[in-house]
């Protein structure tokens, strides 16, 4: 989605200088790997917002003897950070997981084998369709708790059958990618490896995939950045990650009312600083990318 | 009728194919329901997410720093935290805080029910990418389309509604589509609430009648099925508005 946008909105540059052919050619912004942090009125915006509320909240409305709610978070920090850490685990995983999963699921939905493609075309519509929270059921309940293989019982915690929850969207997401950026080279690159007789699999191996490589980071960034906004989803089946810690801080403090909005804006605060700069980065890579095609 | 729930009856017993919703008048009702539930929400969600988005990228093309900056400012926070989330932020946190009302069976009920709560946030989280998705819309639109149209007259409003929203639209519309099968994916996210939407009722209906396999897959072809019917929309739309001269065979 995002790769569409910013392609869309590279057609048409305003013009800042009414003639920039007589400007000399400038390479310095492009140079730049890693993005800078530059702490703009937006990003202030959005960290201060969501200050404010926590704050806010908490002053409003903390009785005599009872912690405020900044006291509270602080409190249980290490506790919370721990389960935000467990999100980010089990996203990791899951898009490592999803991700070879969706290469060789993406490979068969391009093949010449006409019944590959068509079952891997299958499955990846299937999984691409239905909601992230659907397949996290399905994974749930589904898979045994444990599998047995020549003799030795391998256990299947909740948590583990959480990552294949969720690498199964991802591999659906993953097979997209794949397929879009091998569709999208010219097929000049084909007939030209072709003509040096490579073979297909030397073809796809030793020159297209390599150049695909590019086109893929932006949107495999973009998917995981969504990967790691769904993990919340596993407090609903039952893993203990940061919502279900959040709900437990607020039953140990008591109950309170007022504790939820700042808990919860809490955890929003933890994954916007998660994710944000990911997205910043990748729309960087493809702002970069998008100028040397 | 009955002879089709005989049908799905003596189904369960030589297969152990249980469909109760299909025999079971109980479950049928909930069944039916929840997926009433689910399209509620998706239409109402898309339609209001859709105002959000055309708004806000309105504003985002203002003259004053600071609208523009409190539009941005939604727009990144709503897109980079999670929609669990901010459904629980909205649902327990504001929630909690808003005064409560009597409602006709004396209750003290939030003044905003969990299924408003629902549309609310799903709103918010699409209409974020709704802004974004307009505003590359917009953009692709010629800088002179618009000067030609500020040269006819046309007020800053007048210039939006009549020319560049109806181009940006038709250039943006798949974007839109595919955040819009997101959404509809999203509103399951409701079941955490307690919305009784389709994977509410249909967890409901597993837990009573022992049927998981069978009830999951009945879900996630139901999800394909909405998801085909929303794609199968947005793209007869598509091709209704598509410009002329634009794309690979839009001019058909």
């Amino acid at each position: 989605m995002t790769s569409h946008m910013s392609s869309l909105s590279a057609v048409n540059p305003a013009p800042a200088n009414p003639m920039p052919v007589l400007l000399p050619f400038q390479l310095g912004a492009r140079q730049r790997r890693f993005p800078t942090w530059r702490a703009t009125l937006l990003h202030g915006c959005g960290i201060v917002g969501l200050g404010l509320v926590i704050a806010g909240t908490a002053h409003a409305q903390s009785g005599p003897g009872q912690l405020s709610a900044i006291g509270v978070i602080i409190k249980w920090f290490p506790l919370l950070m721990s389960g935000f850490l467990f999100n980010v685990l089990i996203s990791l995983l899951s898009m490592a997981l999803g991700t070879v999963a969706g290469l060789g699921l993406g490979l068969g939905a391009i093949s010449h084998n006409t019944l590959l493609r068509q079952v891997a075309w299958g499955i990846t519509q299937f999984f691409r369709n239905a909601p992230w929270l659907v397949l996290l059921f399905f994974a749930m309940f589904m898979i045994p708790f444990q599998f047995t293989i020549f003799g030795t019982t391998i256990p299947f915690p909740d948590w583990v059958k959480a990552v294949i929850g969720f690498a199964l969207p991802v591999m659906a997401n993953m097979s997209e990618i794949v397929r879009g950026a091998v569709k999208s080279l010219p097929s000049g690159q084909w007939e030209a490896a072709e003509s040096l007789a490579f073979s297909r699999r030397q073809t796809m191996w030793m020159i297209i995939l390599p150049q695909c490589v590019k086109r893929m980071i932006p949107p495999w960034m973009n998917l995981y950045t969504l990967v790691a906004m769904a993990t919340v989803q596993a407090s609903i089946v039952g893993v203990t990650e940061m919502l279900t810690l959040i709900a437990q801080v607020h039953a140990a403090e008591g109950g309170r009312p007022d504790l939820l909005a700042p808990l919860y804006g809490f955890a929003m605060l933890c994954f916007f600083i998660y994710c944000y700069p990911i997205e910043l980065w990748t729309r960087r890579l493809e702002r970069r990318f998008h100028l040397h095609q | 009728m009955d002879l089709v729930a005989e049908w799905f009856r003596q189904l369960y017993d030589t297969t152990g194919i249980n469909l109760t919703i299909v025999y079971d008048a109980y479950d049928r009702q909930r069944f039916i329901s929840g997926v009433g539930m689910t399209i509620y929400l998706s239409v109402v969600s898309i339609l209001i997410s859709i105002v959000i988005g055309a708004i806000g990228a309105w504003a985002q093309g203002s003259p004053l720093r600071a609208v523009r900056a409190a539009v941005n400012g939604f727009v990144v926070v709503f897109r980079n935290t999670p929609p669990l989330v901010q459904i629980f932020f909205f649902y327990f946190g504001l929630g909690q805080i808003l005064p409560r009302v009597e409602n006709e069976d004396g209750m003290m009920v939030q003044i905003i029910s969990n299924v408003q709560w629902a549309i609310i946030s799903l709103s918010l989280f699409a209409g974020a990418y709704n802004v974004e998705i307009f505003r590359s819309g917009i953009e692709a639109v010629p800088r002179t389309t618009t000067e030609a149209a500020e040269a006819l007259g046309y007020t800053r409003m007048g210039v939006y509604r009549h020319v560049l929203l109806p181009l940006a639209l038709r250039i943006c519309l798949p974007a839109l589509n595919n955040n819009l099968v997101n959404l509809l994916k999203t509103t399951t996210l409701a079941y955490a609430i307690a919305v009784p939407e389709a994977l509410y009722v249909s967890k409901q209906i597993w837990n009573d009648s022992q049927n998981v396999p069978v009830m999951m897959t009945v879900l996630l072809l139901l999800y394909t099925g909405l998801v085909g019917i929303l794609v199968f929309i947005m793209h007869r739309w598509e091709r209704a508005l598509a410009i002329p001269g634009y794309g690979q065979g839009a001019a058909k």
